[in-house]
């Protein structure tokens, strides 16, 4: 019997020639990776453990993301520890304020993840780097510690489902209305223990930030991690960026999977979760009426260049409406600059959009855009869960950024296919 | 060993956003994380829970994100044992790795209601109902993953020499 992609590069980490689902093995990890919210946790049990070196000071990641620049005193002191350990275990990846960006966004931007590496971090949306045919996985911070101290965790082998993708998506409907179709169609416990593997001709049709996106919710339908099949997109992606090198693993013909799903791309229409999990979708014929008072657009799904520029696309020449506080969070120092240097920003800024430094900020209602009672948000983020954004009356829909800057320009949930045209 | 305690009881889909709300997590203090744990979805669990009571819920346990905190908050607010018919994975690890006791058992999560005394024997995993006068069997852990229990958490488990793989 043949191994999934996962499978197999949880065996060559492990040592083993082979494993099935279910076996418990311990592999070394490539990556580890932490931010100011994990991190802090992380380094108090790996001290409070009698640990005083990183196993490899050149394959940690501490990331000052979620709650920096420093919401308040309490984050400052987070931030402030994580600065001491990083500088005490002379950690090559500390990023803070000034070139951090978004964990997710960042990592593989600089090339520090790659097709066929085993990468823990501790936040549930390191399942994002299976974009790049990497196995990758959230942990908690115990976890975390322990991979720093030792370069290695245990995991049981997951069983996989596999999604065959064909077809051409339709204008305007982007890798994140496939993966909420697919969170809904699979439930938000439907591949709980799970890989979610994509493969098929489908894929060809997919940026680079469609398969990032899609990836990084596989969190969403309780998958251990979400991966792609490696093709010319990803080699070209990581060319330039990955400076080593790096193996491409393919399922095995006979790999045995726990489900196999056909997913047509050219059928999936935009589609928006609404209040309170991620399954709870919708497609623009059942929207109904649902006024606004904000929308968000960046996070760790959907914060890249090609999500500015569909938003910028979309606002050019229009106005948000009055009373909808519109943020727009470039996800990464580099995308920020990129974004202003192709005149992005200054659309997003004359449509009446706030531009803000990268952080992970309202997407987990930490700062940045916190929500009243009552309030409703169209956001590109990943979860709508009760009070993630804010109080818990106020209420979170999952969209695309094309529909988050439609939402925006006429203040309510609205698919672009529904804006009128600008007049010239 | 075995537990006796009183049950909170929850639904499906408990996410670790309701069980620590972000807004919390500028802090890793136990206690202050307990001091709001489930506010959001039970305000008056906090000032209701006592030592060695139980918290059992539906389907998917912990779902979201991978902040220990929760698992953190939920130990550190006296409960002696989670029973759930599933468990988010990310919470099922840390809740192993912090010394969290945990137990999967569909028929359980199923028929104790929010009251009930309940008495949980660990070695056997038995979950005796005293309310209702009734009786459900949870899957024991593997050995692996006992190991590390019974060196109370994964990082004392390393320090000792390692952890016992099959």
């Amino acid at each position: 019997m043949g191994m999934t992609m996962t499978q197999k590069i949880l065996a060559d980490h492990a040592g083993l020639p082979m494993v099935t689902a279910g076996q418990l093995i311990n592999a070394k990890v490539d990556f580890v990776l932490g931010n100011d919210i994990t991190g802090p946790v992380a380094i108090q049990e790996f001290k409070r453990s009698g640990f005083t070196e990183v196993f490899d000071p050149q394959k940690i990641a501490l990331v000052m993301d979620h709650f920096a620049p420093n919401k308040d005193i309490k984050a400052a002191e987070q931030c402030q520890m994580c600065r001491g350990f990083a500088g005490e275990m002379q950690l090559q990846h500390f990023y803070d304020v000034g070139e951090m960006g978004i964990e997710h966004a960042l990592l593989p931007e600089k090339g520090l993840v790659a097709s066929g590496e085993l990468i823990i971090g501790a936040d549930s949306h390191t399942c994002t780097y299976g974009a790049l045919g990497a196995f990758s996985t959230g942990v908690g911070s115990t976890d975390m510690a322990a991979a720093m101290a030792t370069g290695q965790i245990w995991f049981k082998v997951p069983p996989a489902i596999q999604f065959v993708l064909t077809g051409k998506p339709q204008p305007y409907v982007s890798g994140k209305d496939v993966i909420l179709h697919i969170i809904g169609m699979l439930g938000v416990d439907g591949a709980l223990y799970q890989s979610m593997e994509f493969t098929g001709s489908g894929l060809g049709h997919l940026t680079m930030d469609d398969r990032l996106a899609m990836a990084n919710m596989a969190i969403e339908a309780g998958a251990k991690n979400g991966i792609f099949e490696v093709d010319d997109v990803t080699r070209e992606y990581m060319k330039g960026r990955v400076q080593r090198e790096y193996k491409v693993y393919k399922a095995d013909a006979d790999a045995e999977y726990s489900r196999v799903i056909p997913i047509d791309l050219s059928a999936i229409e935009p589609t928006v979760a609404f209040p309170h999990l991620p399954d709870n979708v919708r497609t623009p014929k059942d929207f109904g009426d649902i006024p606004i008072d904000q929308v968000v657009i960046g996070s760790c799904t959907n914060g890249r260049l090609s999500d500015i520029k569909t938003a910028a696309d979309i606002l050019k020449g229009r106005k948000v409406a009055k009373n909808v506080r519109t943020i727009v969070i470039p996800a990464t120092q580099a995308i920020y600059k990129e974004a202003m240097k192709l005149g992005y920003l200054e659309t997003l800024i004359d449509a009446g959009c706030a531009i803000s430094t990268p952080t992970c900020g309202p997407c987990l209602g930490g700062h940045m855009g916190i929500l009243a009672p009552g309030e409703r948000c169209v956001a590109t983020t990943n979860r709508n869960f009760v009070g993630r954004m804010g109080h818990t009356q106020s209420e979170v829909y999952l969209a695309s950024p094309a529909i988050a800057a439609a939402s925006a320009v006429t203040g309510k949930l609205t698919a672009p296919s529904q804006l009128k045209e600008v007049s010239k | 060993m075995i537990v006796r305690g009183k049950v909170f009881k929850y639904g499906d889909n408990v996410d670790t956003d309701v069980i620590i709300p972000a807004r919390y997590l500028n802090t890793s203090d136990p206690k202050v994380l307990a001091s709001h744990c489930m506010e959001d979805i039970d305000p008056s669990f906090a000032s209701g829970v006592k030592e060695g009571d139980i918290m059992v819920a539906r389907n998917n346990f912990g779902c979201g994100s991978s902040r220990e905190h929760a698992p953190i908050a939920i130990k550190a607010s006296g409960i002696a044992c989670v029973i759930a018919a599933s468990f988010a994975r990310i919470f099922y690890r840390n809740a192993i790795n912090i010394g969290l006791a945990i137990l999967e058992c569909p028929a359980a999560a199923e028929n104790i209601e929010a009251g009930d005394q309940i008495a949980i024997d660990f070695d056997s995993g038995v979950i005796q109902n005293l309310t209702k006068n009734q009786e459900y069997q949870a899957q024991p852990f593997p050995p692996f993953i006992k190991s590390i229990i019974e060196q109370n958490g994964l990082l004392n488990a390393i320090q000792d020499g390692g952890y016992k793989n099959e």
